[in-house]
C-alpha cells in the first residue's frame, strides 16, 4: 500500500467510531449473493466439476488399525482392463525429518503428511490409505481395489488416550521422544508434547480457598459432521503444469501442500475451489488432493476422486478424545482462588492434536490469580484429527466449566453472578499470559442474567444450565482487488472460500467504504492465479481479515478515483475528497466542478489513465477475540435417557456484525454442532479398532427435529484494530455449548455426568445406578 | 524496557527463565536477541510462535513495533477450524 493510501487507510481506523454512526450496508441484513445459485441447484460442489475423459479414482484403505507393510502388489489391478494408473507410497518422495514450515495458519511436518495422505512403512489406523487407482469408471476403479494385494503384519493397537500413555502400549511411532519435558527421556512413547501455561501459586491459591472441587472428565471423539464429503478434480499435463477443482477451507493452503508433496512448483499449480458444503476444520488439510494429482500425473488424464461417507468418517480428520482432570477452589463469598488443569488429547496417528490451545482456553474467562493448565499431545491409531471449530476450546472449557458450575451450586451462587465475579475484562491478565484488551465478557453475562430466557419459570423435570466460552480469533496473510468495470460497476474478488457469508460481508465493506450501492459490488472467489497469497477460511479470520483487505483495496480504488478527478480538473488531488461515491471538489475548488460520480470515471478510465484497480494484500494482525455465554433449558426422559433440548439462547460478542443474519446462523450452527456433540455424537471402536459407526445413520448428528429455534443475541464491543470493529464469530458459539448443555442435565437430574455423550444409555444408566 | 513473558514450552530452552526485560523494537529483533542469549532456542521457533504486544496478537509479523513500555508474550502459533 502506498504511503498516502496508508495514512488514509489507518486514519479510518482511528476514525471508526465516526463512520459507525453513518453505516449504510454494514449492520443490514443484505441479500445473500450465493443464495440463488443454492437455491437453485447451480452451486457447484465439490463433486460437480466434470473434464472431458476424466477417470475415477478410488483409495484402497488398510482394514487394520495398525499393521506393517511388508509388500504391495499392484500387478493384477494394473492388468485389470479399464485401469489407467495406480499409485502407492513409492509415488510421493519422502519428506526428511524435521520438513516443518508453516503453511497458512499452521505448522505443517510434511514427513508426517506424505504418510497420512497414503502409508509408508506402516498402516496406521483402519481406513489409512495404502493404495489408489484411476480407471475409467467407478466400477472397474472398485474391481481394481479388490485386485491389489497387500501383505500386513498386523501389530496390537491402541486407541484410548489414557491407556495410549500407559508404559508398555504399542507404540504408533517407535522413536517419538516427548517434547516439552525435561530431563528428556530416554525411551520413546506415545506422548508426543507436554505444554504448560499459568501463573500465580497455585498451592497458595488453593489453600485460600473455602472449596475446592476436582473432577475428572472423558470425551469421545467426534466427527466435524460436514454434509459434502471431500471431492475433487485433478489435472495434470504433460508439460508439468496441473490444475485441481475441489472443496476446501483453502485453496491456497492447497496448492502448497500438493505442491510439496509432490515435489513440484508450486506457480504449475492452479486450484479453484468449489463451493463447500461445510468444513468446520476438517477441509484445512488434504487427503484426495494429492492422490489425484499424482495418479492424474502418471495417466495424462483428469482424476476424479470422491470420498463416500463411510470413507469421511474413517479416514479425514476427527476431533480428539480426551481425559481431562479439572481442580478449581473458591472462597465462600465466590472468588476463585485457583484454577488447575490437566489435559489428555488424543492426537491420532500423527502429532498434533489441538490442546495447546484447549490449554490456553480452558480459564481463559475468568481473571485469576493462581492458574495452571497442563497438555499432552498423545499418538493413537486414529486417523490425525485435524481442526474443529475452536480446536481444543470446546473440550478444555466443557470441563473446566461444569466444574464451575459444581461450585457455584456448592456456595449457593447464581451459576452467572458466580462467573460475572470472577469475569476475565479489560486489563485482565488471561489465563495464558496476555493481558486483555478490549472484550465482552462481561457484557454477555450481563445480557444473559437479564435475558427474558434465563427470567423465565422451568417447566417440572426441566433443567436450566449456562456456560461461558471463548476463542482467540486470528488474522493472517490475505489478498482483494477491486476492479472497476467500464459501467461504474465493480468486481470484488478473494481468495477466501466463502463458507459463512463471507462474500456477503466482504462486498458489504466493499459498499461501504466506497461508498457506493452493494448491489454494484459483484463478490468472486479467485482461483490461485488471480490474486496474491491467501490463508485459508478458518479461525474465524475472514471478515476480519478479509475485512481489513476489502477496506484497504477500497481507500486504494478511492485515492485513484480522486487522482482521476483532479486530473481531469486539472486540481490538486489533495483538493479533491470522495463522499458518498462521488468525487468532490473541495476547498477553493468548491464551485468550479460539480461532483464526478464513480460512472463519469469509470466510462473514461481509458482516456484519463486506463484500468482502476484497487489492490491491498496484507498479513492482517490484532484479531479480537471473542466471548459467549449460553444458556440453555432441557428435558429429560427419564424412561429412556434422552435429553431434548428445550431452549437455547446463544449471547455472544461479535464486535460488530457485518451481515446480522449470518452472524445470527453461525450463533446458531456452532450450538447445533454442540448439542449432537454433548447429547450423542461418538466414535465407537471394535476390540481391533474398527470403527462400527461410520455413517449418519448409526453416528447420529442432530437434525432438525432436535433442536428448537436457537434465540440469538449479537453483543457489539467493537475491535479496536479493524476499520468495522470485527471480530471473529464463527468458532466461539461451539465453545460453551458441551459445558451449558452438561449443566442442564445435571440441574434437571441432580446428577453430574463427567462424560460426553450424553446419549440416552448412558443418562438412562446413571439415573437407574442414582436409585 | 520491554517486559518479555516466555509461555507454553519456551522455558526450556532459556535455562528456566520465564520473565526477562528487553530493549527490542520489534518481533524480528526480539527473537534474534533471545537466539542470541539462549542459542538452544531453535532458529525456527518464530514459526511456532504467536507473540501479544500489549494485548494484540500478532503471528508471522517480523517488524511489529515493540514500545520500551510494551508486555509481551510469546505463545504457541494459534490456529483456528
Amino acid at each position: 500500500m502506498a504511503a498516502a493510501v496508508e495514512k488514509i487507510f489507518n486514519d479510518t481506523i482511528t476514525d471508526r467510531e465516526t463512520r459507525d454512526k453513518t453505516l449504510k450496508w454494514v449492520g443490514t441484513r443484505a441479500p445473500r449473493p450465493d443464495g440463488v445459485d443454492k437455491v437453485t441447484g447451480r452451486a457447484k460442489f465439490g463433486a460437480d466439476t466434470y473434464l472431458p475423459n476424466m477417470l475415477y479414482g478410488k483409495v484402497l484403505r488398510s482394514p487394520h488399525a495398525h499393521a506393517r507393510i511388508r509388500s504391495i502388489d499392484l500387478s493384477k489391478a494394473l492388468a485389470l482392463p479399464g485401469v489407467k494408473a495406480a499409485v502407492t507410497r513409492d509415488d510421493f518422495p519422502d519428506q526428511p525429518e524435521g520438513a516443518v514450515q508453516p503453511a497458512g495458519e499452521m505448522v505443517i511436518n510434511y514427513r508426517d503428511m506424505t504418510r497420512n495422505i497414503m502409508a509408508r512403512e506402516k498402516a496406521l489406523y483402519e481406513g489409512h490409505a495404502v493404495a489408489a487407482v484411476a480407471a475409467v469408471n467407478e466400477r472397474v476403479a472398485g474391481q481394481a481395489l479388490s485386485l491389489i494385494e497387500i501383505d500386513y503384519e498386523v501389530l496390537p493397537h491402541v486407541i484410548d488416550v489414557e491407556e495410549a500413555m500407559k508404559p508398555g502400549a504399542p507404540l504408533v511411532r517407535e522413536d517419538l521422544i516427548t517434547e516439552g519435558v525435561e530431563p528428556v527421556p530416554e525411551a520413546p512413547s506415545n506422548i508426543a508434547k507436554r505444554v504448560e501455561f499459568g501463573h500465580g501459586d497455585l498451592d497458595a491459591g488453593f489453600a485460600q480457598a473455602d472449596v475446592t472441587i476436582e473432577r475428572s472428565f472423558k470425551t469421545q471423539p467426534v466427527h466435524q459432521g460436514y454434509i459434502e464429503p471431500h471431492a475433487c478434480l485433478a489435472s495434470f499435463s504433460e508439460d508439468g503444469q496441473a490444475e485441481l477443482w475441489c472443496s476446501t477451507q483453502g485453496h491456497y493452503v492447497a496448492r502448497g501442500h500438493c505442491a510439496r508433496l509432490l515435489q513440484m512448483d508450486v506457480s504449475k499449480l492452479r486450484v479453484t475451489c468449489s463451493e463447500i458444503g461445510g468444513g468446520f476444520g476438517g477441509k484445512t488439510v488434504v487427503y484426495l488432493e494429492p492422490v489425484a494429482l499424482a495418479l492424474s500425473r502418471k495417466a495424462c488424464k483428469p482424476v476424479k476422486m470422491v470420498m463416500t461417507r463411510e470413507e469421511v468418517f474413517r479416514a479425514s480428520g476427527p476431533t480428539s478424545g480426551t481425559s481431562m482432570d479439572v481442580r478449581i477452589g473458591a472462597t465462600k463469598e465466590g472468588r476463585i482462588t485457583a484454577g488447575e488443569a490437566i489435559l489428555k488429547f488424543q492426537a491420532g496417528a500423527f502429532a498434533g492434536s489441538p490442546v495447546p490451545a484447549a490449554a490456553m482456553c480452558a480459564f481463559a474467562p475468568y481473571d485469576l490469580e493462581n492458574v495452571r493448565t497442563i497438555g499432552f499431545d498423545v499418538l493413537c491409531n486414529r486417523p490425525k484429527v485435524a481442526a474443529y471449530r475452536a480446536p481444543g476450546a470446546p473440550l478444555g472449557e466443557y470441563a473446566v466449566e461444569s466444574v464451575i458450575d459444581e461450585l457455584a451450586k456448592n456456595l449457593n451462587l447464581d451459576p452467572l453472578e458466580f462467573r460475572l465475579q470472577n469475569a476475565a475484562k479489560e486489563g485482565s491478565d488471561s489465563s495464558y499470559g496476555p493481558k486483555f484488551g478490549p472484550i465482552g465478557c462481561v457484557e454477555t453475562l450481563e445480557v444473559a442474567q437479564n435475558h427474558d430466557h434465563y427470567l423465565s419459570s422451568l417447566k417440572p423435570g426441566q433443567g436450566r444450565g449456562v456456560a461461558s466460552g471463548y476463542w482467540f480469533n486470528i488474522g493472517g496473510q490475505t489478498s482483494a482487488t477491486l476492479n472497476l468495470c467500464e459501467d461504474g460497476s465493480v468486481a470484488l474478488v478473494v481468495g477466501t472460500p466463502d463458507i459463512g457469508g463471507t462474500r456477503a460481508s466482504l462486498a458489504m465493506m466493499a459498499a461501504e467504504s466506497l461508498g457506493i450501492e452493494l448491489d454494484k459490488v459483484r463478490p468472486l472467489i479467485g482461483d490461485t492465479s488471480a490474486l496474491g497469497y491467501n490463508m485459508l477460511t478458518g479461525g474465524s479470520r475472514v471478515t476480519f481479515a478479509g475485512g481489513i483487505a476489502v477496506h484497504g483495496a477500497a481507500t486504494d480504488m478511492i485515492y485513484q478515483l480522486r487522482e482521476r478527478a483532479a486530473a481531469t480538473w486539472d486540481i490538486p488531488v489533495d483538493d479533491v475528497e470522495w463522499h458518498g461515491g462521488q468525487a468532490v471538489a473541495v476547498n477553493g475548488y468548491k464551485e468550479q466542478e460539480g461532483p464526478m460520480g464513480l460512472l463519469d470515471i469509470a466510462k473514461d478510465m481509458a482516456k484519463s489513465g486506463g484500468p482502476i484497480v484497487g489492490r491491498c494484500s496484507t498479513n492482517a494482525q490484532g484479531a479480537g477475540p471473542s466471548f459467549g455465554c449460553h444458556i440453555v433449558d432441557v428435558d429429560v426422559d427419564k424412561e429412556t435417557g434422552k435429553v431434548s433440548i428445550a431452549r437455547y439462547t446463544v449471547i455472544q460478542d461479535a464486535g460488530k456484525a457485518v451481515h446480522p443474519g449470518y452472524v445470527e446462523g453461525q450463533y446458531q450452527g456452532g450450538a447445533v454442532q454442540g448439542i449432537g456433540w454433548a447429547l450423542n455424537e461418538e466414535y465407537i471402536y471394535d476390540e481391533n479398532g474398527k470403527v462400527e459407526n461410520a455413517g449418519f445413520l448409526d453416528y447420529r448428528v442432530p437434525v432438525c427435529s432436535d433442536v428448537p429455534m436457537i434465540d440469538t443475541v449479537i453483543i457489539e464491543v467493537p475491535n479496536p484494530t479493524h476499520p468495522y470493529g470485527v471480530r471473529g464469530v464463527g468458532e466461539t458459539p461451539l465453545v460453551p455449548a458441551l459445558a451449558a448443555i452438561s449443566n442442564a442435565v445435571e440441574n434437571a437430574l441432580d446428577i453430574r455426568f463427567t462424560e460426553l455423550p450424553m446419549s440416552p444409555p448412558r443418562v438412562l444408566a446413571a439415573i437407574e445406578s442414582a436409585g | 524496557m520491554a517486559r518479555i513473558v516466555l509461555s507454553g514450552n519456551l522455558r526450556l530452552y532459556t535455562e528456566g527463565v520465564a520473565e526477562l526485560e528487553l530493549e527490542s523494537g520489534s518481533i524480528r529483533s526480539l527473537i534474534r536477541e533471545l537466539r542470541r542469549r539462549y542459542p538452544d532456542i531453535p532458529e525456527d521457533i518464530e514459526d511456532e510462535l504467536a507473540v501479544s504486544i500489549d494485548g494484540v496478537l500478532h503471528q508471522d509479523d517480523w517488524f511489529a513495533k515493540i514500545g520500551p513500555d510494551s508486555e509481551v508474550h510469546l505463545l504457541p502459533r494459534i490456529s483456528g477450524g
